[in-house]
C-alpha cells in the first residue's frame, strides 16, 4: 500500500494580499509590488535586514516561505525540509534590469547585486540561509502551475527519506504581476497531498 | 571633505539598500564590514562599481577594496586623492 502524505499549511501572496490557510493575514492598497512587499514585511514583523537586498522574486518567495516556516520550530542544527519551487517567468524581471545596465557601452556599469539574482533558484538559497535548510532544493520553469510534478517530486523525496518535510509550490513574478502559492507537505495534516487538492488550494483565492 | 563623507554615506545607504539606516547612524570611522555596518562581499563589489561610476576610480585589484572600504573616512581620503571626476 502506498504511503500518503498531507498538506499541513499553505500560503498565497497575490492581489495585494498575503493569506495563510485561506485566511488573509495582510492586505494593502499598494499596486506597486515593491511597496506592497515592503509593507507586508513590516506588518508581518519579519526581522531580516538582508530582505531589502533581495530582488523582487526572492522577496516574494522568501516572505511566502517565511510565514509558513517560522511556525515550524525547525531544528537549527539539522532539519531536512526540502524546497521544490516553480514558475513561468523564471528570473526575467531581474534579467531585464541587468540587460538595461549592460546594453549601453558608454555607461557600462552592471550592478553585481542585480546580477547575482539573474537565476530563479537564488530565492531557494535565501530561504535556506534564513531557515538553515540543508536538504534538496529545485526550481522548475513551467508554462503553467504544475501540480502533477510537484506532487510526484515531493512524494518521492518523502518516501525515499531524503526529506521529512517539503515546501513546494509556485512563485511567479514579472514587474507588478505576482502570484505565490506555497504549501508544506509532511506525514501529518488534514489535507491529503493529492493533485486535485493541490489544484483546488492553488485556485482557492 | 565633510561634504564628500556625507555624500558617501547617503550613496552607501541607497545603493546597498540599507533599510532603517540613516546618514546620522554612520560615524566617519565606523567599520563598514564585519561588526560595523555588516556589509558583505557583494556589497564590496557594488562599492567598486560606485567608485568607477561616480568618481572615475577603477580598481585593478578587487583586494585593494579591503583597505579602501575600511570606513567612510578612509574611503573619502582615497577618493579625494584619486578621483578623476
Amino acid at each position: 500500500m502506498s504511503k500518503t502524505f498531507h498538506i499541513k499549511s499553505y500560503c498565497h501572496i497575490k492581489d495585494q494580499t498575503v493569506s495563510v490557510n485561506g485566511k488573509s493575514i495582510f492586505s494593502d492598497d499598494a499596486k506597486d509590488f515593491s511597496t506592497f512587499i515592503k509593507n507586508a514585511y513590516k506588518s508581518l514583523k519579519t526581522d531580516y535586514p538582508k530582505f531589502f537586498k533581495m530582488d523582487n522574486l526572492s522577496k516574494l518567495a522568501f516572505l511566502a516561505a517565511d510565514v509558513l516556516l517560522k511556525n515550524e520550530n525547525l531544528n537549527e542544527v539539522e532539519n531536512s525540509t526540502a524546497l521544490i519551487f516553480s514558475n513561468k517567468a523564471s528570473s526575467l524581471d531581474t534579467d531585464r534590469k541587468h540587460q538595461a545596465a549592460i546594453e549601453n557601452e558608454a555607461e557600462y556599469f552592471p550592478s553585481p547585486a542585480v546580477f547575482v539574482y539573474t537565476l530563479p533558484n537564488i530565492c531557494l538559497g535565501e530561504i535556506s540561509i534564513k531557515h538553515r535548510l540543508y536538504s534538496e532544493n529545485s526550481f522548475f520553469i513551467f508554462d503553467r502551475f504544475n501540480a502533477e510534478h510537484l506532487q510526484l517530486y515531493a512524494n518521492s523525496l518523502l518516501k525515499s527519506g531524503k526529506a521529512e518535510k517539503v515546501l513546494c509550490g509556485w512563485v511567479d513574478l514579472d514587474e507588478n504581476k505576482y502570484d505565490a502559492f506555497l504549501y508544506l507537505v509532511e506525514n501529518e495534516g488534514e489535507i491529503e497531498h493529492k493533485i486535485e487538492e493541490i489544484n483546488s488550494l492553488y485556485n482557492i483565492l | 571633505m565633510s561634504e564628500l563623507k556625507e555624500e558617501l554615506k547617503a550613496k552607501i545607504i541607497e545603493q546597498l539598500n540599507l533599510e532603517d539606516v540613516a546618514v546620522a547612524d554612520i560615524a566617519d570611522d565606523d567599520a563598514l564590514f564585519g561588526d560595523g555596518l555588516g556589509l558583505d562581499s557583494i556589497d564590496a563589489l557594488e562599492l567598486i562599481v560606485m567608485l568607477d561610476k561616480d568618481y572615475g576610480i577603477r580598481l585593478s585589484d578587487p583586494k585593494e577594496g579591503r583597505k579602501i572600504f575600511e570606513s567612510v573616512q578612509v574611503m573619502a581620503d582615497y577618493i579625494q586623492e584619486h578621483r578623476t571626476k
